[in-house]
């Protein structure tokens, strides 16, 4: 297994495996510098395992190596919307990105939600985040007919 | 929120340049399709060739070309070069607690505003363009038979 594949090594896109795992938490600490293993290993146990119809954990791995991942799942009647579809996470490899890795883990998880037979798809971000935000806008993303609103919790 | 004429202007010649990168366009046809005075075209390609983004060539089949990165470049670069956008500190500081709060509340509309042209490079702006004009075409004509 090489930890660094090179950029145009062949990208597979598949459900997430147990043994994924320990790359995707690798992934995810060098995109944010946190690395959070307790937090990937419950969302493992709530989104990885098989039999899920609703909820999506995929990967994209390179010669072996995890070089991206996507999750999502259908969310249903939130304040009375239809249910949708939903992604709330995505990463792909610094120096492995503008290759389309990206593009072709959100085309994965969208036909997972059309087999689950919904026809929007919804996520959320930090408008400071504009990597992520100007990623799924150039997939076609638009602004949804929502606001975000939070509270300071004193 | 409204741009300034001239920053729409800015945004326009550059889609019109970067949807045909090899191609030499014409300020004349610019300003003809948006019916604006060439005069103030010219200085606002003028400040869009200060910044890099756009190159002209002069003399017969001369025009301008686009020069700058359509998958890095966002809207928001470009608005930048006309106008500031955001939330103006000063405001958000002084006056009355009603003005400071409203001050507060508009100031969310502009960063959402800000980011939102900061999300968008001009290569999706393209997709866009695109998806509007398939939209405004003529639906085919059915088959006969």
């Amino acid at each position: 297994m090489s930890a660094h594949p090179p950029a145009t090594a062949e990208v597979a896109i598949r459900p997430v495996e147990a043994a994924d795992l320990d790359g995707v938490i690798a992934l995810d600490a060098a995109i944010t510098g946190i690395a959070k293993p307790d937090y990937w290993y419950e969302l493992f146990h709530r989104y990885g395992t098989r039999g899920r119809q609703q909820r999506f954990f995929l990967v994209a791995v390179a010669e072996g190596a995890v070089v991206g991942y996507i999750l999502g799942e259908v969310r249903d009647w939130e304040f009375g919307q239809p249910p949708c579809g939903w992604v709330f996470g995505i990463g792909v490899r610094p120096d492995g990105r503008l290759a389309g890795v990206g593009a072709r883990l959100l085309a994965a998880i969208l036909a997972g939600f059309r087999r689950a037979g919904v026809t929007k798809v919804r996520t959320l971000t930090s408008r400071e985040n504009n990597l992520v935000l100007s990623f799924f806008r150039s997939q076609g993303m638009m602004a949804a007919p929502f606001i975000p609103l939070e509270l300071d919790l004193a | 929120m409204k741009l300034q004429k001239a920053t729409e202007l800015a945004l326009y010649a550059i889609l019109e340049f970067a949807a045909n990168p090899s191609a030499q366009v014409s300020a004349a046809e610019i300003a003809e399709k948006y019916g604006v005075s060439p005069h103030h075209l010219a200085k606002v390609l003028r400040e869009l060739g200060r910044a890099g983004l756009v190159e002209s060539t002069r003399g017969v089949g001369g025009g301008y070309r686009f020069a700058g990165n359509a998958k890095r470049l966002t809207l928001l670069d470009v608005i930048e070069l006309f106008e500031t956008l955001g939330p103006d500190p000063a405001a958000l500081a002084a006056g009355t607690p009603g003005e400071r709060a409203l001050a507060r509340v508009a100031s969310e509309i502009d960063e959402i505003a800000k980011a939102t042209f900061r999300s968008i490079t001009i290569d999706t702006m393209l997709k866009l363009v695109e998806r509007e004009r398939r939209q405004a075409a003529p639906a085919p004509a059915p088959a006969a038979g």
